[in-house]
């Protein structure tokens, strides 16, 4: 480091920048610091849920809503998908 | 068994086509019997950097389509022994490589030769997944500088999703990070991504590291793969690439190597 860099107040070193930027970047691109392929076989598991459950109750497709969690050495994959009211009614 | 190795980045020009030409000489040079094939339909240039642009007759896609035998789109390399190069085609046809097809050559090549190694085109689209698609280990080639990270990344979530191995659940393909383009002082002073970042970052095992070298394009200039200059730090880095690659210590060299003042030496 030279004498120069002492006196740079904002001598946070871009290298360390790129660091911080890439490691959001790329912990957003695997899904929440997820495996990377599971960003990819997600979309295919959401198609696939929701097929089964049409075969037994009537839901939208924008019903399923998926989200992947990181704690720890775990994933946790949170599926939710509300039930309408009447639709239930009617089965029973 | 042949293995099948692609060499793969996302991004252009980081080196792909230098490092294919490089490592696929460099594994002749170890008496392996070895064969790189351009994948970049349209825009073939692994015949320029290999310096056998003029005996290109027929090329791959010929080869599939039945309009030239193997035998007769294999250019043999005349400074390596066991050195073979199969070139792109040059048609605008983006779609000439289908999967069936490359698969047929593959497996004919798969009998004569122990690495293939398989130089992608740039980009996540067709040419680049028919480069990666059989393949057995990849190269991933990356410089240290954000879009490149940030892409290789990609390539990485591709390799374990969109590939026949991933396709069929097989064990995966084995990924080695490639370093390219380096600069010691830069990373020295702060303003060049150090190894360890990347390879934090990506989080695949380091297979070595290529200084910038004006070496590079000079061997470029003349078609002269970079591992036959043996005055080239960058030649010399990628015969240690190929060394750890064959799973072996890569020797001491007198001045320290970029990659042990990082790793220490035993690595």
């Amino acid at each position: 480091m030279s004498i120069i860099d002492y006196f740079r107040l904002d001598s946070q070193k871009s290298a360390t920048v790129a660091k911080e930027r890439l490691q959001i970047i790329v912990a957003r691109q695997r899904g929440n610091g997820g495996s990377r392929a599971l960003d990819f076989f997600i979309p295919k598991l959401q198609e696939d849920l929701l097929d089964v459950v049409k075969k037994y109750v009537e839901i939208d497709n924008d019903q399923v809503r998926m989200h992947l969690d990181k704690e720890g050495d775990y994933e946790i994959l949170e599926v939710n998908i509300p039930l309408p009211e009447e639709k239930l009614k009617k089965l029973q | 068994m042949a293995k099948i190795i692609v060499v793969t980045s996302g991004k252009g020009g980081v080196g792909k086509t230098t490092t294919s030409a490089a490592f696929a000489t460099g594994l002749a040079l170890r008496g392996y019997q070895t064969v790189v094939i351009d994948f970049d339909v349209g825009l073939r240039n692994l015949d320029l950097v290999m310096g056998c642009e003029r005996r290109v007759v027929y090329d791959f896609v010929n080869v599939i389509n039945g309009e030239g035998s193997l035998n007769q789109a294999l250019i043999k390399d005349r400074r390596v022994e066991n050195l073979y190069v199969l070139p792109a085609s040059q048609t605008r046809d983006k779609d000439a490589l289908t999967l069936k097809g490359v698969a047929r050559v593959l497996e004919a090549l798969k009998k004569r030769f122990e690495y293939i190694v398989c130089d992608s085109p740039a980009g996540i689209e067709h040419g680049a997944i028919m480069a990666m698609y059989f393949a057995d280990e990849a190269l991933v080639v990356t410089n240290p500088e954000v879009s490149s990270v940030r892409d290789s990344d990609r390539i990485l979530g591709m390799l374990a999703s969109k590939t026949r191995r991933a396709v069929q659940n097989l064990p995966p393909i084995k990924e080695y990070l490639l370093l390219t383009r380096y600069i010691d002082k830069r990373v020295d002073r702060g303003d060049m991504l150090s190894a360890k970042d990347v390879g934090e970052i990506l989080a695949i095992p380091m297979l070595g590291i290529i200084p910038e070298s004006t070496t590079i394009l000079q061997a470029s200039n003349a078609g002269i793969p970079i591992t036959l200059d043996n005055n080239s730090e960058a030649g010399i880095a990628y015969l240690e690439v190929v060394a750890r690659f064959l799973g072996e210590e890569p020797p001491e060299r007198p001045k320290k190597s970029i990659f042990t003042k990082i790793f220490g030496n035993k690595n």
